[in-house]
């Protein structure tokens, strides 16, 4: 076929309309959801103290800072689906859950304790944490590097990485209605590492599945 | 250039908007550009340029299969060079050099210099071959015979949605073959 017959095949298939990204990506999500969502409730459920934990404000936070990952990680994956697009200005979005978690760090260190800094940090589940986050957001990353393969990242491991902080972020959000710890040096250390460890999965599976 | 520039950019909106004609139009008007730069690549890195009209076809499956990423309040230029871009490099990595592409490559090309199509290319056609039967059928018909989307599907007794259909997913799946060679 010469390039004169591929272009007027091309043509030919204008009418094609292909879905937004954004629009792909979001079905995939909520594809992906209840997968994770059976995890979670099956394995671990919602702390049994939760209506007196919502009146703790360290325990609000947490959302604050997952939520917060999930959103700028969506946003920044969206944008890198365009082929021009870079990290340059977007990436400081993802700075906000940073932002908020410092912020509440500062924050706890200005009130009384009953217990020590170590002590708040190394918390009682590091290890269920450690676990279940990179499990809830295996298949909230399939998903989204299913939805994300609609774009055109122009590097794709790049893509990918962000596409495990999304997950990440998510199924973060849903780990931490479950965790007692609600020190937000329980956070820094341990949801760190976790959403770590997805990035990185991210970011070897974006490599291979969101080139174009 | 910048008046090249606003005209691809209008015909990319008018066939975003559904006018077949512009689309061809556009990519007609692309292609040289592309060639030019795929040859200046291949030359750099050592190739044999007549290998530029693989990169060429390659290029133009991409902006078709990803033109719903443009942003249609964008100019059309930097989102073409872009995916031209990636795809020369994958190609020029594929045939194990390593070469940094200017994106410069694409915007410096002079109007005048077009350079006509070359050697026959040969990964297009080859992978055609490996589609089921009614997507290639389709396919050719519209390429070599240059039939339309209403003659194929009386040629084939197919509905003109089915042959819609076919051709898009043919078009799809070539690109894939293409990608994982």
């Amino acid at each position: 076929m010469d390039t004169d017959q591929l272009i007027r095949t091309l043509a030919a298939d204008n009418a094609h309309r292909a879905r937004p990204v954004g629009f792909a990506l979001m079905l995939a999500l909520l594809a992906a959801a209840p997968v994770s969502l059976l995890m979670f409730f099956t394995e671990l459920g919602v702390r049994p103290d939760v209506m007196v934990a919502m009146h703790n404000p360290f325990f609000n936070l947490k959302f604050a800072v997952t939520l917060a990952l999930a959103i700028a990680a969506i946003a920044v994956s969206l944008h890198l689906s365009r082929p021009e697009a870079s990290l340059r200005g977007f990436g400081l979005l993802l700075l906000a859950p940073v932002g908020i978690l410092a912020a509440a760090i500062g924050g706890e260190m200005m009130m009384p304790q009953r217990l020590p800094m170590m002590t708040r940090m190394v918390g009682k589940n590091s290890s269920t944490c450690l676990v279940a986050i990179p499990l809830m957001s295996l298949p909230l990353l399939a998903g989204a590097l299913v939805g994300l393969r609609h774009g055109a990242p122009s590097r794709p491991a790049v893509a990918g990485a962000i596409a495990g902080l999304l997950s990440a972020g998510l199924a973060a959000t849903l780990y931490a209605s479950h965790c007692t710890d609600d020190s937000p040096l329980f956070v820094a250390a341990w949801y760190t590492i976790a959403t770590a460890l997805v990035t990185a999965i991210g970011a070897l599976a974006g490599a291979k599945l969101l080139k174009y | 250039m910048r008046e090249r520039d606003d005209e691809w950019t209008g015909l990319m909106r008018s066939a975003i908007a559904g006018d077949s004609a512009a689309y061809h139009r556009l990519l007609k008007a692309v292609t040289p550009v592309l060639r030019a730069a795929a040859r200046r690549g291949l030359a750099r890195a050592g190739q044999p340029v007549d290998q530029s009209e693989d990169i060429v076809q390659d290029i133009l499956l991409a902006v078709h299969l990803k033109r719903h990423t443009w942003d249609v309040s964008a100019p059309f230029a930097p989102w073409l060079f872009a995916i031209a871009r990636n795809k020369l490099i994958d190609a020029l990595r594929r045939r194990g050099r390593r070469i940094f592409v200017d994106i410069d490559d694409f915007a410096e090309t002079l109007p005048g210099e077009t350079p006509a199509e070359t050697a026959s290319p040969g990964e297009v056609a080859a992978q055609l071959q490996t589609l089921p039967a009614r997507q290639r059928d389709v396919l050719q018909a519209i390429a070599v015979d240059a039939a339309s989307i209403k003659d194929t599907a009386a040629k084939f007794s197919m509905s003109e949605g089915a042959v819609r259909v076919a051709l898009h997913r043919g078009l799809a799946s070539l690109t894939a073959k293409l990608r994982e060679r």
